[in-house]
């Protein structure tokens, strides 16, 4: 028979600009400018550097701490190297790395989850007092005591970041996993005798992905936090290369005369955060933000 | 009463345990160094035997659980070793900061708390508000900001522009009232900013909390006008979490102080820390880490034994 060929696929699915579009109609204000923000230095990140005006690490203007001026839109810094090209390369290590080791620290986190709460007992009382007791441990300190010990490499850097911020993606999935390993569609699979794996993977995995994505962002914002802290005290990313915090840090005799180079890296962050920040509380069915930093 | 005290001991005990367990991580990961502490301290230069001396002095040539135990032992009877790099006792180098410490963290939750509980309750009895939502927005902002931002632009306004404040904390031995006020101004105004919003959030999800149960329906139907209701009716039930909260945000303090007091040149314990990284003296470093630690157990201990008290559901 002729009549049986399958009815137009599109209109099941609307096209991904329209998706974008109802997207972006479905966020409140605050959202709208969380979400630009989030766009332009996820852009930033990626293409600024081919964009930079200037070599990154090139003595171009005349005077240090220059004012902004048609060749040196944000002006010089302490050397008298021009600030927007520091800035654009800036936010690629401190946007780049935050995202490596936020992607990291979530996914160890979850998968530490999953196998506690599929797991039999004690290996989920094992793994959660460990984390409960680098919970305990400020983060901040946390990195502190590993940057001592194990140095502050970019790579370093990444894998310590990564580490402070598993337990906080652990506490969360695992209270996640083990309300949904509860679930009778779970118990079912169980008593059809399906193996730790394929429940943790096919049964509780999937539900569990949308708040840990929003946690996800929250965990980026404290691990930007960290590392621009950390790369501000001059036990961060070390020269050569700069983040945003660096470059705070190395122009900080210029605050006296308000000069940008100052001013505009330690912008550049707080514009990153909040604008994730705002993006993530707009979200539509968000995790709770009711605690704070773990 | 005795169930209580039963159900504190408990926390207690638990609390306890979780710094034992923190003590060992902090070990493990600080005695994971890969090179060797003693050939790092004298250098390259430095001969064979001098470098197994020192080693021998540092007791490295023991094995890592051995060494474990004798300095948990240390710390507990209150001798955590020498410091690496001046050679002094870390008790005295400690014992010197901290009361400085205690005293910059003891101002700011005087300034912040109250602060933070009256932004709290005021955007949960108006939730929904064109208030609420700013104040969602402006805390949800503050939260976001590095601290050096807010120190920076702090000095910025405060110091170099207005010539109100001193950019660098110098306390005189013989301070008047004022001249501390003026001295502490800065750092304490910066630990300020972003824990009052993470504060002021967290109260307001607790109060919400109680506002949707049943009792508070209740009472708005029998007539209650909505500021007694969230007074009376809800925020006795939320004292609880939002002890809870007021913990955890002051703990936040402890991170926030490692970089305020580096900024403006505090003499605290953080600050200490972040010179033992430089200098990696190892025994200085993991006696600060504990510190901070304890205090933030302890201040979650405290807001626990509170919650216990105000809440008689708890204590079953």
């Amino acid at each position: 028979m002729t009549d049986t060929a399958a009815p137009a696929a599109p209109a099941a699915r609307p096209s991904p600009v329209r998706r974008a579009a109802g997207f972006w109609a479905s966020l409140p204000l605050s959202g709208r400018v969380g979400l630009a923000l989030v766009v332009f230095w996820v852009a930033a990140a990626i293409v600024g550097p081919f964009l930079a005006p200037y070599e990154v690490g090139a003595i171009v203007a005349p005077d240090v701490f220059e004012g902004s001026s048609a060749a040196h839109l944000l002006g010089s810094d302490y050397l008298g190297r021009d600030v927007l090209s520091r800035v654009l390369s800036g936010a690629r290590y401190t946007v780049g790395l935050a995202l490596a080791a936020a992607v990291l620290a979530s996914t160890i986190g979850t998968a530490l989850a999953l196998t506690a709460a599929v797991s039999g007992r004690w290996v989920d009382e094992a793994l959660s007092r460990l984390m409960d007791a680098m919970i305990s441990i400020p983060s901040k300190v946390l990195a502190l005591v590993m940057v001592a010990a194990f140095g502050s490499s970019i790579p370093l850097l990444l894998l310590i970041a990564a580490a402070t911020y598993v337990p906080g993606a652990y506490r969360i999935g695992r209270s996640l996993a083990v309300n949904l390993n509860e679930m009778d569609y779970v118990q079912a699979a169980r008593a059809r005798g399906e193996g730790r794996f394929y429940l943790a993977r096919v049964e509780v995995l999937p539900n569990m992905i949308n708040p840990m994505l929003a946690d996800f962002g929250l965990r980026f914002v404290f691990v930007v936090l960290l590392l621009s802290g950390l790369s501000f005290l001059g036990l961060g990313v070390q020269p050569p290369n700069a983040d945003l915090g660096s470059l705070v840090r190395e122009n900080t005799s210029g605050l006296g005369d308000g000069a940008l180079a100052v001013l505009m890296p330690a912008l550049s962050i707080a514009t990153l955060t909040i604008g994730v920040n705002l993006l993530i509380d707009a979200l539509p069915g968000r995790a709770r933000r009711v605690q704070g930093e773990p | 009463m005795a169930l209580t005290l039963a159900l504190i001991l408990r926390r207690l005990g638990a609390a306890v345990l979780t710094l034992l367990l923190v003590s060992l991580v902090v070990f493990t990961i600080s005695s994971l160094l890969p090179g060797d502490a003693a050939q790092e301290t004298l250098g390259q230069s430095a001969t064979p035997e001098a470098v197994a001396a020192l080693r021998e002095q540092l007791g490295l040539n023991q094995p890592a659980p051995e060494r474990y135990v004798r300095w948990l032992g240390g710390l507990v009877t209150g001798d955590p070793g020498r410091s690496m790099a001046n050679d002094l006792p870390v008790r005295e180098l400690i014992g010197a900061r901290l009361p400085k410490s205690l005293l910059l963290a003891g101002l700011t939750a005087a300034v912040s708390v109250p602060l933070a509980l009256a932004i709290g309750i005021l955007s949960a009895m108006f939730r929904g508000s064109l208030l609420d939502r700013a104040l969602n927005v402006a805390t949800l902002s503050m939260v976001a900001v590095p601290e050096f931002l807010v120190a920076t632009i702090a000095v910025l306004i405060f110091a170099v522009k207005l010539r109100w404040l001193p950019s660098l904390t110098l306390i005189p031995e013989e301070a008047t009232l004022g001249e501390m006020l003026r001295a502490y101004a800065l750092p304490v105004m910066t630990l300020c900013f972003v824990i009052v919003a993470q504060m002021a959030r967290m109260t307001r999800a607790a109060v919400i909390d109680q506002m949707s149960q049943p009792y508070v329906e209740m009472a708005v139907l029998k007539g209650v006008n909505p500021v007694r209701v969230a007074l009376t009716h809800a925020l006795p039930n939320a004292v609880g979490p939002i002890v809870n909260a007021v913990a955890l945000s002051l703990s936040y303090l402890l991170g926030g102080a490692i970089i305020v007091e580096t900024i403006f040149n505090y003499p605290g314990v953080a600050s200490l820390m972040v010179d033992a990284v430089t200098s990696r003296d190892m025994p200085l470093l993991q006696a600060c880490a504990m510190v901070f630690c304890s205090a933030y157990l302890l201040l979650v201990l405290i807001a626990d034994v509170i919650a216990i008290l105000a809440n008689p559901r708890l204590r079953r």
